[in-house]
């Protein structure tokens, strides 16, 4: 699945237009603790949370993260998204709630987090 | 990865809007090197959370950056306060983070317990009143 494909799946507002579509997503995951995110996240992650500041696009990217998306139309401040255009993070927005963006992904064969050792 | 060097950051008390930036430019640097994608993960995640610890709980301190050929040393020296209980400020689940940072999604009280885990050598001496020095190493193969 890409980012291009999540995007349209979800049905989602991409904020990061300019962001490269193509990068494919090998996990989702939804957590709202940056420091648990910190501790289990994976490159390219599509990961949802309803924090918006601009600690979410430094960890999404030094993570590597393929999305952030933004779930129940919670928007995302314009410093933290001009941070994500700058370290070409998408960030995707939607109405839908974390737990429906999960059932979808879900439903299209994406697969949770691998839980290691 | 053959090169030697020494970068030394700032690190603000209470700078939430900028953390990271150190960390940051630590990744990319050792990117530049040719660092590899494991080296690169657990460089980031401990380099985050130290910078993160020196945002959320320090006075002020610096964060330094060493390559040799053989690993990667990160080294947060700050101001105090110093922590009075190094071995409970060990402990998973255990924070001392204030309001704010817990507003921001911090102070799961990770922060060390994901350091040590992530670092092949993980060291840290403080005492209350000085300072808190934390010393990690990667190594590089």
């Amino acid at each position: 699945m890409t980012v291009k494909e999540l995007e349209t799946l979800i049905g989602a507002k991409n904020m990061t237009p300019d962001a490269p579509g193509d990068t494919p997503v090998t996990c989702g995951y939804a957590c709202d603790l940056l420091s648990w995110v910190m501790a289990h996240g994976a490159a390219g992650m599509a990961w949802i949370t309803v924090q918006t500041h601009m600690n979410v696009i430094a960890v999404a990217s030094l993570m590597e993260m393929a999305a952030v998306i933004v779930p129940e139309g919670v928007e995302m401040e314009e410093p933290t998204l001009e941070k994500a255009r700058d370290e070409d993070i998408t960030v995707l927005q939607t109405d839908k709630t974390a737990y429906e963006i999960c059932a979808i992904l879900s439903a299209h064969g994406l697969p949770g987090k691998k839980r290691e050792g | 990865m053959a090169a030697q060097l020494e970068k030394v950051f700032n690190v603000e008390a209470g700078a939430y809007t900028t953390a990271g930036e150190a960390s940051t430019t630590i990744k990319r640097t050792l990117k530049q090197l040719g660092a590899s994608r494991e080296v690169l993960r657990r460089v980031s995640v401990a380099c985050y959370e130290v910078e993160l610890n020196l945002v959320i709980h320090s006075m002020g301190g610096t964060l330094t950056l060493l390559v040799d050929p053989e690993k990667v040393t990160l080294i947060s020296k700050d101001v105090g306060p110093g922590i009075p209980d190094i071995d409970k400020a060990m402990t998973e689940g255990f924070s001392t983070a204030n309001e704010e940072a817990r507003t921001l999604g911090f102070g799961a009280g990770m922060g060390l317990p994901n350091m040590k885990r992530n670092a092949t050598d993980f060291d840290i001496q403080s005492e209350v009143g000085v300072g808190t020095t934390i010393t990690m190493t990667f190594a590089l193969e």
